[in-house]
Order: C-alpha cells, then sequence, then structure tokens
C-alpha cells in the first residue's frame, strides 16, 4: 500500500511544466552519455596518433665528431668511406656476416650509412616527447635540451614509417619493426581459419539442417552459446594444457621429423593458431547459424520436390545461398582473433624473436603480443613505437571489416 | 542372380524408383554431428583439464582449501597461496568498470530507442560497434598512456600509483559500455509501440514512458544485460594486465596497483613456465574460478531473459 501523496507531491507531479522539466533534463544526460561514448572512440584515436610522432633527444654511444675522416663529418662521407669504417669498427665476423647478408657492392649509400648509425653510433634515447607537445612546445623543449643535454641531438620523428612495417624485431627503439609480428599475425590466423571454418560451418549445419529437437541437440546449442560468453584467457590456459604440452609432439612437429630443438616445447605458431581457431569457433558457428538460417524454406522444398537428397540440397542451394553471411561472419570471427591477446601469452608468446616465422612449428609472436611487451615497458619511446604498432593494427581490421561490410552488400540476397 | 532382361524389367517398374541406397549420405551426416559435437567436447576439455591440474595444486602440502579460500596473501615463494588479493582487485577493477558502463550504457540505448531519429540511430550504432571492436590491448595502452595520468593530474601524483585499479576499472568501462547499451537497446526496442502509446495517450511525457512503462517492460533484457556486463568485465585481462599493476597485494585503495586473477595468470604463464611447478599448477585453480564464476553468470543471465520476458501479442 503506497503512502497517500501529500498536497505538494500531487500538485508537484500535475505539474506539467515541472515534468517536462524532468523530461528535459534526464533527455541531456542521456544524450550526453551517448556524445560521451562517441567522443570517447575521439580520445582513443587521438591519443594513438599523440603517440605516433613527436621529437627524440638522442646522443650516440659514440660521438659522431670522432668519426670525421680528414674533417669530412659522417653525414657528408662517401658509401667507400662508410664501408671502411665499417670495416675497420666491427669485428670481421659481424662484417662479413652484413656482407653475406647483401654485398656491400649491391648497396645504396644511404643503407650503408644507415648500417653505420645502427650498428657504430648506436644512438640511445634521452628523452621524447607526444606529438601535442612537440606541436605547441617546440621552443621550451629545444631549449630544455640545449640546457640540459648539450650533445643530445633533437629530431622529429615519425614512428610510424616504411622502415617500421619492414624491419624485424629489435631492442633498439630506432631499427625496431613490426615485419616479425605481422607475418606472425598472418601465420596463426592462417591455422586459426583452418581450425575453425571447417568445424564451425560443419556444426551450423548439423544444427539448423539435421538436428532434430531432441535434448542432446538443445544441448550443443546452449553449450556454444555459453562457450562464447567463457573469458578468452581460459582458451588460454586450455591451449596450454592440451595444445602445448599434452600434443607436444603433434605440435612442435617432432612427429613429422621436425627437429628444431627451440620450438620443442610446443609453443609454436600451430598452438597458438589452433587455440585461437577454439576460441572463435562458436563465433563463427553462431555467425554461420544466422546465415544458414536466412535461407529460405521454399529452396530446400523445391530440392527436394526435384528428388535431391538431404546433403545435395544443403550442398547446392542452402550452402552457396549461405555463403556470404557465411564469409562475412567468418571475417567478423577472424577479426576478433586478430586483435585477442590474452590466450596468446598464456599459449606462449615469444618475448624476442628477430626471424620470421616460416613453418607451422616456428616460434610465434603476433601484431597484439608486440604492441602488449612494447606498452608493458616504461620507457616512452616504446610507448610510441605500441602507438605505430597499434595504429597499423587497426588499420588492418579496418581493412578486415570493410572487407566483411562489402560482402555482405553485395552478395546479400532478398528473397 | 537377375537375367539383364529382368533387370531391366525392374528398372522400368514402380520398384525402380525405391530409394537409392546412398551410404555417403549417412557418412556426411555423421561427420556433421561431430562437427557439432566438438563444442562439447571444448567444454568438456576446459573443465577437465582446469579440474586436474587444480586438483594438483590442491593437493599440494603447501595448499589447503580454507586458507586458499580466506588467505589475504599470495606469495608462493613463501607458499602463501590466499587469493582475496587476487579477488579483491577483480571486484575492484569490475566495480569501477560497471560504474561506467552501467549509467552510460543505459543512456545511449534509452537515446538510441526512445528519443533519436532512425537516421541518427544509423549513424550513432555503427560508430558503438567500432567501439565495441577495438582490441582490449588497445584500451590497455588506453589505461596507460591517457587514463592514469589523467588520474594523477586530478588527485596527485602521490595519491596515485603508477599501476592502479581505477584507472583499469574506468577504461574497462568503456570497454562495456557499448555491449551493455547495445543489449539494453534491443531489449528496449522489442517493447511494443502499443504501450508506449497506450502511455502518451494517458498524458504521460516521453521520459515518464521511457522511464515507468518502457523500461519496466524490457527489465529483464536490461538485466540481462548488465549480469554479462560484469562477467565481461570479471574475465576481461589486456587492460589490467597493462594498467592494474604487478604483484598481488590486498587492498581496497583503488589508487593503487593490485593484481587481479585474469592479470596473474598473464604475469606468471608469460614467463618460463616449467611445467609441475605450483605456480603452474596454480593458474588452472584461479582459471577454474574464473571459468565457473563467468558461466554461472551468463547462465544466470539467459535463465532471466528465458523466465522473466515479458510476452507481448
Amino acid at each position: 500500500m503506497t503512502a497517500v501523496p501529500t498536497e505538494h507531491e500531487l500538485f508537484k507531479s500535475q505539474n506539467i511544466r515541472v515534468r517536462n522539466r524532468t523530461g528535459r533534463i534526464w533527455r541531456g544526460f542521456f544524450l550526453a552519455a551517448t556524445i560521451f561514448s562517441i567522443s570517447m572512440l575521439v580520445l582513443l584515436l587521438f591519443n594513438i596518433i599523440n603517440g605516433l610522432a613527436g621529437y627524440v633527444a638522442y646522443a650516440g654511444r659514440v660521438d659522431e665528431a670522432t668519426l670525421a675522416v680528414e674533417g669530412v663529418p659522417l653525414e657528408d662521407q662517401s658509401k667507400e668511406q662508410l664501408v671502411a669504417l665499417l670495416q675497420s669498427e666491427l669485428s670481421s665476423g659481424a662484417y662479413n656476416k652484413l656482407d653475406n647478408e647483401q654485398p656491400f657492392a649491391e648497396r645504396s649509400r644511404n643503407s650503408v650509412y644507415q648500417l653505420v648509425i645502427e650498428r657504430i653510433v648506436r644512438p640511445e634515447v634521452i628523452d621524447t616527447w607526444n606529438l601535442w607537445e612537440s606541436l605547441t612546445q617546440a621552443d621550451e623543449i629545444r631549449a630544455t635540451v640545449a640546457s640540459e643535454h648539450p650533445e643530445a641531438k633533437l629530431r622529429f620523428t615519425f614512428w610510424l614509417n616504411s622502415n617500421f612495417v619492414t624491419r624485424s624485431q629489435s631492442s633498439d627503439p630506432f631499427t625496431a619493426g613490426i615485419r616479425t609480428a605481422i607475418l606472425g599475425s598472418l601465420w596463426t590466423i592462417l591455422f586459426t581459419i583452418l581450425t575453425a571454418l571447417p568445424l564451425g560451418v560443419g556444426a551450423a549445419v548439423y544444427l539448423e539442417e539435421y538436428a532434430a529437437d531432441n535434448r542432446l541437440n538443445r544441448l550443443i546449442q546452449t553449450n556454444i552459446n555459453n562457450l562464447a560468453g567463457v573469458p578468452s584467457i581460459v582458451y588460454g590456459i586450455l591451449g596450454l594444457a592440451i595444445l602445448v604440452r599434452g600434443l607436444e609432439p603433434l605440435t612442435s612437429g617432432t612427429i613429422f621429423g621436425y627437429g628444431d630443438p627451440t620450438t620443442a616445447n610446443g609453443r609454436t605458431v600451430l598452438s597458438a593458431g589452433m587455440t585461437l581457431g577454439l576460441l572463435v569457433l562458436p563465433i563463427l558457428i553462431i555467425n554461420a547459424q544466422e546465415a544458414i538460417r536466412a535461407v529460405p524454406q521454399s529452396l530446400r522444398k523445391g530440392s527436394y520436390a526435384l528428388g535431391a537428397t538431404k546433403w545435395q540440397t544443403v550442398r547446392a542451394h542452402v550452402l552457396p545461398n549461405a555463403m556470404s553471411g557465411i564469409l562475412t561472419g567468418t571475417i567478423l570471427a577472424v577479426s576478433r582473433a586478430f586483435g585477442e591477446t590474452a590466450p596468446l601469452v598464456v599459449v606462449g608468446a615469444s618475448t624476442a624473436i628477430n626471424f620470421d616465422p616460416s613453418s607451422p612449428f616456428s616460434k610465434f609472436t603476433t601484431l597484439p603480443i608486440q604492441i602488449y611487451q612494447w606498452s608493458a615497458r616504461p620507457q616512452d619511446e616504446f610507448r610510441a613505437l605500441a602507438a605505430a604498432a597499434i595504429l597499423v593494427l587497426l588499420i588492418l581490421l579496418l581493412a578486415l571489416n570493410a572487407t566483411a561490410i562489402l560482402l555482405r552488400n553485395r552478395y546479400s540476397q532478398r528473397y | 542372380m537377375a537375367t539383364k532382361a529382368q533387370e531391366l524389367v525392374l528398372r522400368k517398374s514402380p520398384a525402380g524408383l525405391r530409394r537409392k541406397h546412398r551410404p555417403g549420405e549417412a557418412v556426411i551426416q555423421g561427420l556433421l554431428f561431430f562437427c557439432g559435437l566438438f563444442s562439447i567436447f571444448v567444454t568438456a576439455g576446459i573443465v577437465y583439464v582446469l579440474a586436474r591440474e587444480a586438483l594438483l595444486f590442491f593437493r599440494d602440502p603447501a595448499v589447503d582449501i580454507v586458507s586458499f579460500l580466506t588467505g589475504t596473501e599470495w606469495q608462493p615463494h613463501i607458499s602463501k597461496f590466499g587469493i582475496l588479493p587476487l579477488v579483491t582487485s577483480t571486484l575492484l577493477t569490475t566495480f569501477f568498470a560497471m560504474l561506467v558502463a552501467i549509467p552510460l550504457g543505459m543512456g545511449v540505448a534509452i537515446y538510441l530507442s526512445e528519443y533519436a531519429t532512425t537516421k541518427t540511430r544509423n549513424f550513432l550504432k555503427p560508430i558503438l560497434e567500432i567501439l565495441a571492436g577495438v582490441p582490449t590491448i588497445v584500451y590497455g595502452y588506453f589505461a596507460l598512456t591517457f587514463m592514469t595520468p589523467l588520474l594523477r593530474a586530478i588527485f596527485g601524483r602521490d595519491a596515485v600509483q603508477v599501476y592502479n585499479t581505477a584507472s583499469a576499472g574506468l577504461v574497462m568501462g568503456i570497454l562495456i559500455l557499448p555491449l551493455i547499451s547495445s543489449m539494453t537497446e534491443d531489449a528496449l526496442t522489442a517493447v511494443p509501440r502499443s504501450l508506449r502509446e497506450a502511455s502518451y495517450g494517458l498524458g504521460a511525457t516521453r521520459f515518464e514512458t521511457a522511464l515507468k512503462v518502457v523500461l519496466p517492460a524490457a527489465l529483464s533484457g536490461v538485466t540481462a544485460a548488465m549480469i554479462i556486463g560484469v562477467s565481461r568485465a570479471i574475465g576481461e585481462t589486456m587492460i589490467v594486465a597493462l594498467a592494474a599493476g604487478a604483484g598481488p597485494n590486498f587492498t581496497l585503495n583503488p589508487f593503487r596497483g593490485a593484481e587481479t586473477m585474469t592479470g596473474h595468470i598473464v604475469r606468471i604463464s608469460g614467463g618460463d613456465l616449467s611445467y609441475d611447478s605450483i605456480d603452474y599448477d596454480s593458474i588452472f585453480a584461479i582459471g577454474l574460478m574464473l571459468f565457473f564464476v563467468t558461466l554461472t553468470l551468463n547462465i544466470i543471465s539467459q535463465r532471466i531473459v528465458h523466465r522473466f520476458r515479458e510476452v507481448y501479442e
């Protein structure tokens, strides 16, 4: 029994002006919440772009002035002089290794100069500033560096450049790149697709076309819905125990005669890809089920009427008509796997590898793992590298999702 | 053995129209059934693996289940395995996440379903989907490079540590916001128009209709969205691994670093973990807890939707 309203309350609640004002205030809140959410995306992007470029103060571990030959500073030396410098400063083993990778005669002057900087001068970061600071306080930054670090050089650096994408991993921020990580991601995703696509489409076809409405099939359906809500890190633990440890001979490739001792522990591209495959399987099944359900019943009936069997109907009519939906769903599931980090850390991503993955049994690192490792380091220059890697990741994801949307728009059929 | 003539007769007779024996069909159906069953194997695998290794963990003489559940110190090197520090920090980050995600998510959902025009809605929803599709590691970077400095600027560098649960929790809220808003909006739009029109007909304002008619009618869906949000926050890993701090810490101070359950698993398994060590077994015990808590929340949310859904004709 609610209390009888007092005269004041009654009056207040019946006053249309007051009620409208309350309505407007709340409407303002709802709108503000929406604007806030959207602005978070803008802020997120701004924060990443802010980290992408900016001033860097650095000094060589070897002073460049001491490398001048007959008064010619390092920047102006000819290719032959630079090669001679490399030969005299590096150990003969290191020099020969460089020569073996690509003979010096074939290298351009610029790439030799890069080598001199990387191997002999070895610049060390003293301080970094983000883009916003670099644009608004350039003079202060110059003054600070000049007074506090007179030996240091100041340079405006774009961390995301073509070298960044093509270079392999390195502990030196100026030469670090993400080629290894991108290739690792692609290898991993390949095995994710190989695991999840056949199983996922098979399960979806079974549930939509074959499964009778009985206890077992309802259990399978409920189970798939529940699996989609399991935290991704639990899949990592599953992958660690079953794929890395339990199936070690398979995932490290030793049963195929791959005796590489460095990867014999099963922490390979194959394990990582299959773990992510299990992770996206429920999402893929649910998406594929929706695509199959959208195929009109009349197509199936027509096929049966012509005497086709169940599988003939599925293969020739249901699957082709559902294919664009299935592909869209697959791409969306794969893009989830592409950005996934936690399970791969648990499965055992490598912290530092500087060779590209070349087989299912290679050690692996992926783009998100690389971002995680760079972000986790306290130095600002590595955070800047993380920002650059994040932008690459977001661009790749955007491309994947745009493909999915294009597929949906182009091939979606209305009945 | 039929002669050739007999065979021809058979083929022309109605008996020739008998269904062909096709063993291939059965094989394919069997294969597809196996694909469907595979998801059950995955669940069984998760439960088996977690339970087996967790059992090894609890069998260890250094561990007993009472001190595991009630101990306030998690320090494997001196054999203290109390999970409470990991649980409190998980609850702390979840609390902050919900503080952001529930009011804002509901606000967005009510705005989109009750106020926005179709055009605005079609413009805003994809943007929210993008927000939901950004990988969590990116949010971790955001927490570390934006939210933490912001909190430190507001509350003072001494009060707020570099790694803290508040920053991780707030950013996690931004991550979960689109999930809650899209589920809530689905629930709100499912409420039939006639209810709103009846409410307007009785003289209610738009806000009164939304609050007193639409929201109660969609309550099951809205509650389910919140529970899913909590479950997601508990299982979220990369944001807390980056921003919440390393090292279990029994504290309720949101400005101090404290490791959550998921953060602990990531840190322990990030190094070269040797099998058969107590550390290795401990991540399975924590994983088991994580699995059951999130599974229970997900099942509760499904039950709520099924049991309390108002059905309108």
